[in-house]
């Protein structure tokens, strides 16, 4: 029968290669119907879609690069003196995990290249799915149908930063051996299980000679192979729910508006792929970055000042340099709440953005699928619990920096330390209320806009003498686009006592929930969206002022 | 005093952007707010100008160019440029004239590829927007009924919930299995024992210099100065050092012996000498800074402060518990251990009591 259809289709009795290729094809797998579906998929245009992207694109490269690292780096702990190409370090004792990381950097013709951009491209990704989180975040991406996909990309971002953190410990250096060590003593901390876990996670007593091959294997194998499984979830629910939208002119929660996949959007993404690679390309280039040679072989006896992990690490480096050093004894056991406390708070942070579209519709009782994005200012409670979660996150990260700030900046490291510790605290509720009053304002302003229009900054002087300034009334799109959001209203109890004088039974669980329900829609949190009779009376006004 | 509205005398051309809303305006008077539907294609000037679209085909194909002659550049320097060669260039500073090169040609190589083709997307490719409408992910009930019905049909063909005795003792055989795979686990390491309590420490055994290898004497231990040092018998080139030196590095000051306030500490020093564990009682890094004047180490690492002068007490910082001290003495002119140490060094441990 497909003879019969390529027969018809070409005048010459036989298809095109291409053609006879994608035949063949699909009588195995199917692809025609794939690409009927998928192939002028419509993705909608907005330069905040494109964050994800770079994070696709870093962690593509990545892995090219990885490959490429194994071929060379030897993840072993057995001892050699070195007498190798880079002379400062001859006859000095490393391990082979970290002479091969000179041979990588000093004797491989681009080695050092690859071995730099597989580490800011590591850098870029952790960077790029952070703000990609709150992208999704703050513009409400995150609601159904995409619960799910927020909790993959999550654990996308909590997987690469342990996925970072083995990576850059593999070469042996003096700093990534400081930063194992301090693994060593967080898992020493845990109750009843930490020795032995220890024992078991190093083969034996600190450094022993199996930590290095360890994290190869989890660095090169288990967690890129459990993070390539999530990427392709992510990426099959991203086609399959379709892309959200901010809301526009021809926008609707039941369709998608923007350009076909084939040609226009893979044009701009597959391009951007390279743009991606060929700026981390560059940076690779000028840029060095974790140079082992000037920092030499790990010995667990020796430390620089001004260790640091890479960046997304340093929130929990602030948690554990910040905490105070409370330790319990007992009974002949120590339990170490200095360090264990700082572990513990680390997952629950993350935890409690992870959990939050599950709590949000939750409190709003919300059953319906959202396509159209939010704008942040009309959801001031979140907007609020976002900012104050990135002030939290950020102060600790000066707090895993603190000895920086301090010689950067000629402060006392203890002033910075108490600082960090109160700020952790208070930044946050400070930073909601901030945010929650900035929504609030700009509210006002969308709808002092829709009424009034816009400032033209066309100033007119009227007969008798007074300036005014013209304003321009909106397009429909923008009164659209103001307006279009909905201000659902908070949850009520109703009273406590029905008509017959019978209590009803009001639960906690309710309670909290008309509680959170009237933060989030109550007066507090909603300038009320102006109405088309509000609208009317002032636009046909002429002449009153 | 703000203006409202349209202002009638104002003529309608001064106004910025006023923009094309005829096709919308019906249905404007009924609901200014409505969503005014897709705004009408606007066209670039390579729609409508065939030059200017030639200029831009022009535009990628010579961003493809260059990308081309970037692979060259690569290539060429890649065979060209010894892997050694170290240049000077401005702002950087020396670096490796390899790396610099085939990162640079490489970028460019790729970042041309982006480029014309992002350029391609933006002028050549058709932009007219358009929708797509998207069907609710749920499924309809009549589906839902259907996989309920064949579920149910499933489950009863199986019996699993009519024989309970396959049922509960597939659970069991299910539970158990993964128990030989964390039975497996067990060799990974050897059990704790005594190892996070011992170190190469005991009486009798000579304070070593780190850096000169020989064993300490009193007189050379400075006011002021800090001495890092390892036992007697521990070569740097021992199968197990690392393990060994992760528990025994020692840092040794000499503090006038009127200022060591801790009755202990003057103990066990010896002429003001004292000898602590250089393992930070926080999360283990060596401690290396040494303020001369107050006696303090800090750990540069987490910044936990410990005063030497007052039995290695915490002052500052994360740790949890003083930095253990040795029990120090002279023999035969020679610092040495008058015992091991009497807690365990290094981070605190649930065992550690």
């Amino acid at each position: 029968m497909s003879n019969e259809t390529s027969a018809t289709t070409t005048r010459r009795g036989k298809a095109p290669r291409g053609e006879r290729v994608a035949d063949w094809a699909d009588g195995r797998l199917g692809i025609y119907s794939l690409a009927k579906a998928n192939m002028r998929k419509i993705f909608p245009d907005h330069w905040s879609f494109m964050l994800g992207e770079v994070a696709l694109y870093s962690f593509i490269i990545i892995i090219l690069t990885g490959v490429y690292l194994t071929l060379f780096f030897h993840p072993s702990m057995a001892e050699v003196v070195y007498h190798g190409s880079y002379v400062p370090m001859h006859g000095i004792r490393m391990t082979q995990a970290f002479e091969s990381t000179l041979a990588i950097s000093f004797d491989v013709r681009g080695g050092l290249l690859i071995r730099q951009i597989h580490h800011w491209a590591a850098l870029v990704f952790l960077a790029a799915m952070m703000v990609h989180m709150m992208r999704v975040f703050f513009t409400g991406a995150f609601r159904k149908p995409r619960e799910v996909n927020w909790l993959f990309g999550f654990l996308l971002f909590v997987l690469g930063m342990f996925t970072g953190f083995t990576g850059y410990s593999l070469p042996d250096d003096l700093l990534s051996g400081t930063g194992v060590r301090f693994i060593e003593g967080v898992i020493l901390a845990m109750p009843l299980v930490g020795s032995y876990l220890q024992m078991f996670i190093f083969g034996g007593e600190f450094p022993g000679h199996d930590i290095i091959p360890r994290f190869f294997t989890v660095h090169v194998l288990l967690l890129p192979g459990i993070m390539l499984g999530l990427l392709v979830a992510h990426l099959i629910l991203v086609f399959y729910h379709k892309h959200t939208q901010f809301p526009g002119a021809g926008k609707t929660n039941n369709n998608v508006v923007g350009m076909p996949l084939l040609p226009v959007y893979m044009a701009k993404a597959g391009g951007f792929f390279f743009l991606v690679f060929g700026v981390i390309s560059v940076i690779a280039a000028v840029a060095s970055i974790n140079p082992v040679w000037a920092i030499g072989p790990y010995r667990p006896d020796q430390v620089s000042t001004g260790a640091q992990p890479d960046w997304y690490m340093g929130f929990a480096e602030g948690l554990v340099r910040v905490m105070p050093g409370w330790e319990w004894n007992f009974w002949g056991h120590t339990v170490n709440f200095g360090v264990l406390i700082p572990i513990l708070v680390f997952p629950l942070v993350l935890v409690a953005i992870a959990v939050y579209p599950f709590v949000e519709s939750w409190i709003r009782g919300d059953k319906r699928e959202h396509h159209i994005l939010d704008r942040p200012r009309n959801v001031p409670t979140r907007t609020g619990f976002g900012v104050a979660w990135l002030v939290a996150y950020f102060v600790m990260l000066i707090g895993g920096g603190n000895d920086l700030w301090a010689t950067h900046f000629h402060l006392s490291i203890n002033s910075i330390t108490w600082f960090v510790r109160i700020a952790f605290f208070v930044g946050p509720v400070l930073a909601f209320i901030a945010t929650k009053r900035i929504c609030m304002g700009l509210q006002r302003r969308d709808r002092d806009k829709v009424l009034h229009g816009r400032e033209s900054g066309i100033i007119k002087r009227l007969p008798h003498g007074e300036f005014i300034e013209v304003h321009e009334p909106l397009d429909q799109e923008q009164l659209h686009v103001l307006t279009q959001h909905e201000q659902p209203t908070p949850i009520e109890l109703g009273p406590e006592v029905d008509e017959n004088g019978v209590e009803r039974k009001v639960s906690r669980t309710q309670k909290l929930r008309a509680k959170l329900s009237k933060s989030y829609y109550g007066e507090d949190s909603v300038i009320p969206k102006p109405t088309v009779e509000e609208y009317k009376e002032i636009t046909s006004g002429h002449g009153h002022h | 005093m703000s203006e409202t509205g349209r202002h009638a005398d104002v003529p309608e051309e001064t106004l910025p952007s006023e923009r094309e809303t005829a096709h919308v305006s019906v249905e404007k008077a009924e609901n200014p707010f409505a969503d005014p539907g897709l705004p009408p294609h606007e066209h670039r000037i390579q729609d409508i100008d065939e030059r200017a679209a030639k200029r831009s085909e022009r535009v990628v194909a010579l961003q493809f160019l260059v990308s081309m002659l970037a692979t060259v550049a690569f290539i060429a320097s890649y065979v060209a440029v010894p892997v050694d060669k170290i240049v000077y260039i401005w702002p950087i500073g020396h670096i490796s004239a390899l790396n610099f090169a085939l990162g640079l040609s490489l970028g460019v190589a790729l970042f041309c590829i982006g480029a014309g083709a992002v350029h391609w997307a933006r002028t050549l490719m058709s932009d007219v927007e358009v929708a797509d409408e998207r069907h609710p992910i749920e499924a309809e009930p009549e589906v839902k009924a259907k996989v309920m019905e064949d579920f149910a049909q499933g489950a009863k063909e199986s019996g699993f919930g009519r024989r309970k005795l396959v049922r509960n003792t597939l659970f069991g055989a299910l539970a158990m299995v993964p128990l030989s795979g964390v039975v497996l686990l067990r060799d990974l390491g050897p059990l704790p024992g005594t190892k996070l309590r011992t170190t190469g420490w005991k009486r009798g055994v000579r304070l070593v210099n780190q850096s000169t290898n020989l064993p300490l004497r009193p007189e050379d231990i400075a006011v002021g100065s800090l001495t890092f040092a390892k036992p007697e018998g521990l070569e740097d080139d021992a199968e197990d050092f690392n393990v060994q030196i992760a528990k025994d590095a020692l840092m040794i000051v000499r503090i006038k012996p009127e200022d060591i306030k801790d009755k202990q500490e003057l103990s066990w020093s010896y002429d003001g000498i004292v000898a602590y564990s250089k393992i930070c009682t926080h999360v283990g890094c060596p401690i290396s800074l040494y303020e001369q004047q107050t006696h303090h180490v800090l750990c540069p690492c987490h910044q936990s402060t410990f005063d030497l002068s007052d039995g290695g007490r915490v002052i500052f910082g994360p740790a949890g518990h003083a930095l253990p001290q040795l029990h120090i003495m002279v023999k035969d002119g020679f610092l040495e251990a008058a015992s091991g140490f009497e807690e365990p060094v290094g981070p605190s441990f649930w065992e550690r009591g």
